[in-house]
């Protein structure tokens, strides 16, 4: 597999680190919503085909990124910086959206 | 010259003879020559037992496919099991032994399982040794007593224990265009790529580039189809783009077009040249790859079609015409398509008789009725083999009128002489590579094969691979395959002129002659169309089931040879047609692969390691190296004749009565800076940062998101935004990439920068009464008293003329600093502390001593941190800020967090004066013989000098709570028991006055 990490360019996956799915969504560090601390650490949609994930070019410039890859092809469709939206723009909840239309 | 070996011809050095053994017996064979051509050469019909029966089996195939003649060789004291004698090239000195037979092949004991037919069918092992225990012969408990006998009996090599002293290497390579395969498809795709200026690889997994053409007897460009492989060959060796790998087995396909290859470099060697590896992986990442793969033979599958003797007739005529062997001297054929009489031909040619040639087809085209009268065999049109005769080699077979449209067989069975028999069920492509690749095979039914599907990666396919059996359309699609996967054009160029035999392409959709007998589908599981039927009869309808409840395509061919067919039975019993039966997908590897070439270079001297800029101090001076992790770190300095436990005892003591140094440069180090550092500092610690003064030190708690504890360790407070965290040593990289995750993906906004600066600083901490004393005589430009230096204070000055920052912090219990320099002065200041401490008696001390002394202090490590465990677990419940949400805060409150009956940390004494293990369990009763109720469990133990007792950390449900009581060690492993008293953890100096002073 190969991720195009937007500064070091196309990169075997050996110099990358999964960071985790890219559709949590962080509750407020002071919110004591049990419900919502739950699903972010535990909840995980697992879709086949399109998904949202977070890597870090840890063999590398070290930058997580955000990325869309399908589970059932491993084709990536999308990399981008994850600062580049805070992390929890529109792309993680629309993901979230769809995937649950579906469903 | 041996009877058997033809006077010319083939790619065989007859002028060179080369000297081996099989079975202990001495051969000889020449330059060019496999195991199996040179043994067949010499008469040899035998090879192998198979599988389940012990029936006699000799070679089916002369190419990578062989399921029978598996053989061991054996290098030094290295035994390498499983190769099919078709891949070992002899060489002088080669030693192969055959498999699965004692106490010699020809007389194998286990051979009357051959009688037990009935009780070993398909399910043997799930009917007979699964579920509840009904009478004495039945169930689990059943094959725990059977099993060694069986796993004797059954099976294959056995793979020796020698430590393997061979070298392996990987090498990563980038292509425009990797060819696999290199018969005329293969050659032409990779010259038209080549002739467009790409970067091309050409893999073959034979020693010799040229494919079919290396034994088809056809003719291209006027001259053998031999020559013309040779002379292209050379044509691309002389040129800088391409690569040529012969011997190189490419065995799977991977995303983004990456492929992975095996290059058995030197086993074809007496000795391996300077500097040559064994086997070499290549990862090779291809623009484009061209699957010239080829096809596989089909066998058929009649009764005793597995006696030694019978051959598919390809492989045939390979060793007549590639090694110049005869497999026979009275031959017949059985087939159900043309490209057999081709093979007639050739043996015949070769010196051979062609007795017969049964084919299930009633009507035969009049070129092969041409072909027949060539090698003057006489046909039977409409006929099929319904039985063979022989022990372990052929002596006759069995012919009847068979009726193709119904599969019955007519009248009575007329007897043929003959010592080989060659059969042709047709042709499959070798579709493994498209196969892993991605998608679904198709199935074609005027070939009665599955052809590669549509590509999902780039690969262009072409000859034989794509069902293009013949020589000049395999040209055509090479070379059309080569341009475009090079990105060129199509040409005008006139192609190569072919001359061959001709031949229809589609064979008679028979795959299996029912009559009496055993009629095999996988020769190398031993699984017959019996056992097919009887899974079928057993409700077992899906393929992959199938395959699983009679082994069928699971042995180390893969099924090369039996997928189809075994197939084609299965759909016959379900009345489908076969392409709704539907076929297993192939997955990597294509051929077995050697461990040795995945873990390449990554073992041994070449593993990567750490080490501290003290490291060749420590090893000048007596220390016993540990490796934790990549990290080499002192074990102990021992003095001569000294125990590792006297060793770590007296260093402890040692330490606690005058003074210890010991190298904690290893600790992860990271830089936090950056306006928004004490801010970030509270987020990921669990108490407060921002309240630290510059110029102090704190101990810190991280948590993981999950409210489970993460790690440990000491932040420094060099200035106001510049902080420095030490992290444990196991932890370093998780920590960084932590923090590194919440700057980049949850809290953006935060101005921090993290950089690991673990490697730029060389750290030795000092301890004992004495410690301060021997600091004040070596350091300059700052006093260390108290008033100056406080505990967890932090101060700059000099050692040795080299600048240092000294932190006042313990580990050890102890009055202790941290002095950290730059790691390229590191040695200097130690040299120069150990210098200053000579007065004082002070000592080196290592990781055992270390250890010690935290144990003896109650401090937790990884052992106790281990990713179970909560703060309040480990009595660190006091680092909770309230004042703050931290990372972890929200969820450390959860009901199963906080129960009263967790595994709580605790301290153990052992009452009987014996040591203690680390994993050993707690019990409140010792039950030796049945030992159960295990309360906890040890982390971490030593003989404690400070004690003079023997003690432990230990994780026991409800811990707090039974401090004071007394509890058992159950160790049924290393026969330990024994009553422990448990206490808190902080076993000296609870109330810390030695390390405050």
């Amino acid at each position: 597999m190969l991720i195009t990490c937007p500064y070091c360019g196309p990169r075997d996956v050996i110099e990358f680190t999964y960071q985790g799915d890219g559709n949590r969504e962080r509750p407020d560090p002071a919110s004591q919503n049990f419900e919502a601390w739950n699903a972010y650490v535990y909840d995980r949609l697992n879709p086949a085909g399109d998904h949202n994930e977070i890597w870090q070019h840890s063999g590398g410039c070290r930058t997580h990124l955000k990325v869309v890859r399908n589970t059932l092809t491993h084709e990536i469709s999308s990399v981008a910086f994850m600062r580049g939206d805070h992390g929890r723009g529109d792309h993680g909840s629309a993901a979230r959206r769809k995937a649950e239309d579906k469903s | 010259m041996s009877p058997r070996r033809t006077d010319t011809g083939g790619r065989v050095d007859r002028l060179k003879t080369i000297r081996f053994t099989f079975d202990g017996a001495p051969y000889t064979g020449h330059a060019g020559d496999t195991l199996a051509s040179a043994l067949l050469a010499k008469g040899v019909t035998l090879y192998g037992r198979s599988f389940k029966y012990h029936r006699p089996r000799g070679l089916l195939t002369a190419g990578v496919e062989e399921p029978n003649a598996l053989v061991t060789v054996l290098k030094g004291k290295v035994r390498e099991p499983n190769i099919p004698a078709t891949m070992v090239e002899i060489h002088d000195g080669l030693v192969a032994i055959s498999q699965n037979r004692f106490p010699s092949l020809a007389w194998d004991i286990n051979a009357v399982n051959q009688l037990g037919g009935k009780i070993l069918s398909a399910g043997f092992y799930y009917k007979t040794f699964m579920g509840p225990v009904f009478g004495p012969l039945k169930g689990t408990r059943f094959w725990m007593f059977c099993e060694h006998f069986i796993r004797r009996a059954a099976g294959l090599g056995s793979a020796g224990s020698a430590k393997d002293p061979a070298r392996y290497e990987r090498m990563n390579a980038f292509c425009d265009v990797l060819v696999v395969g290199s018969g005329p498809a293969g050659l032409m795709a990779a010259k038209a790529a080549a002739d467009q200026g790409a970067r091309v690889m050409l893999a073959d997994l034979e020693p010799l580039f040229g494919g079919s053409a290396n034994w088809s007897d056809e003719t291209i460009d006027g001259a053998p189809a031999a020559d013309w492989a040779r002379r292209t060959v050379a044509q691309l060796a002389g040129r800088d783009n391409v690569r040529l790998l012969p011997r190189t087995t490419v065995w799977g396909y991977y995303d983004n077009n990456t492929l992975a290859a095996l290059e058995r470099v030197s086993d074809h060697k007496e000795q391996p040249g300077k500097g040559e590896p064994r086997h070499r992986y290549w990862a090779i990442r291809a623009k484009s790859v061209v699957l010239a793969t080829g096809a596989f033979e089909r066998p058929l599958v009649f009764p005793g079609n597995d006696r030694p003797g019978v051959m598919l007739a390809h492989a045939a005529e390979r060793y007549a015409n590639e090694f110049g062997v005869l497999p026979g001297e009275r031959i017949a054929l059985f087939t159900n398509n043309d490209s057999a009489y081709r093979a007639a031909v050739a043996l015949k040619k070769a010196g051979a008789a062609v007795v017969a040639i049964a084919d299930v087809r009633p009507e035969l085209s009049p070129e092969m009725r041409k072909l027949a009268a060539e090698a003057e065999a006489e046909i039977f049109a409409g006929h099929a083999v319904v039985a063979t005769e022989g022990g372990k080699a052929l002596s006759g077979l069995k012919l009847q009128r068979f009726d193709m449209t119904n599969g019955t067989l007519i009248g009575d069975p007329r007897s043929i002489h003959a010592d080989c028999l060659l059969m042709s069920g047709g042709w499959s492509p070798t579709i493994h590579l498209a196969s892993q690749a991605g998608a679904k095979a198709e199935w074609n039914a005027a070939r009665q094969a599955f052809l590669p599907p549509k590509p999902t990666q780039s690969w262009i396919g072409a000859g034989a691979f794509t069902g293009s059996f013949s020589t000049l359309e395999a040209l055509a699609e090479g070379r059309a395959a080569g341009l475009a996967a090079a990105g060129g054009q199509s040409t005008q160029s006139m192609l190569p002129t072919v001359e061959a035999v001709p031949g229809d392409p589609d064979p008679a959709p028979v795959f299996e002659i029912r009559a009496k007998g055993k009629s095999f589908v996988d020769f190398q599981h031993d699984v017959t169309a019996e056992d097919v039927r009887l899974a079928h009869r057993e409700g077992f309808v899906s393929v992959e089931h199938l395959k699983r409840y009679t082994t069928l395509g699971m042995a180390t061919d893969q099924g090369k040879s039996s997928n189809v067919p075994g197939l084609a039975i299965m759909a016959e019993a379900l009345g489908k047609p076969i392409p709704e039966v539907g076929t297993t997908r192939f997955r990597p590897p294509f051929a077995p692969v050697s461990i040795g070439s995945l873990a390449a270079e990554r073992f041994g001297d070449l593993k990567p390691e750490r080490l501290t800029p003290m490291h060749d101090w420590h090893l000048a001076n007596g220390a016993t190296m540990y490796s934790a992790g990549l990290w080499y770190r002192p074990m102990i300095y021992g003095l001569s004749g000294e125990t590792v436990e006297q060793a770590y005892v007296r260093e402890a003591k040692a330490t606690r009565e005058r003074a210890g140094i010991v190298d904690v440069s290893t600790l992860g180090k990271i830089a936090v800076q950056g306006p928004d550092a004490a801010l970030f500092l509270d987020r990921v610690y669990t108490n407060m940062f921002s309240t630290l003064a510059v110029g102090k030190a704190r101990y810190g708690l991280m948590l993981r998101e999950d409210g489970l504890a993460f790690d440990d360790g000491t932040t420094w407070r060099l200035g106001e935004q510049d902080f420095l965290m030490t992290t444990t040593t196991a932890n370093a990289g998780k920590v960084m990439q932590h923090l590194e995750y919440f700057l980049d993906v949850i809290w953006p906004e935060l101005k921090v920068h993290v950089t690991s600066v673990t490697d730029e600083w060389a750290g030795a901490a000092i301890g004992g009464p004495k410690a301060r004393e021997i600091l004040a005589t070596c350091v300059t430009g700052t006093s260390v008293d108290n008033a100056t230096l406080p505990f967890m204070g932090i101060v700059r000055g000099e050692i040795a003329g080299v600048p240092v920052m000294i932190c006042r912090l313990s580990f050890s219990g102890e009055m202790a600093f941290e002095v950290y320099s730059g790691a390229g002065y590191g040695t200097h200041v130690w040299e120069a502390l150990v210098e200053a401490g000579k007065p004082f008696g002070l000592v080196t001390y290592g990781l055992e001593a270390l250890g010690t002394m935290r144990i003896e202090k109650g401090h937790v490590t990884g052992a106790e941190i281990d990713g179970r465990t909560t703060a309040r677990d480990l009595h660190l419940d006091w680092m909770l800020s309230k004042k703050k949400p931290f990372i972890g805060s929200a969820m450390m409150d959860r009901e199963g967090l906080i129960a009263s009956d967790r595994l709580e940390l605790v301290g153990l004494i052992a009452l009987d004066n014996r040591p203690l293990n680390g994993g050993a369990h707690i019990v409140e009763e010792v039950d030796e013989a049945n030992p159960h109720g295990s309360i906890g469990h040890i982390t971490a133990c030593c003989y404690s000098p400070a004690l003079g007792k023997h003690i432990a950390l230990a994780l026991v449900k409800g811990g707090k709570a039974r401090q004071g009581t007394r509890a058992h060690v159950s160790d049924s492993l290393r026969n330990r028991f024994g009553p422990v008293e448990i206490v808190s953890n902080h076993f000296f100096d609870p109330d810390g006055s030695r390390m405050h002073g």
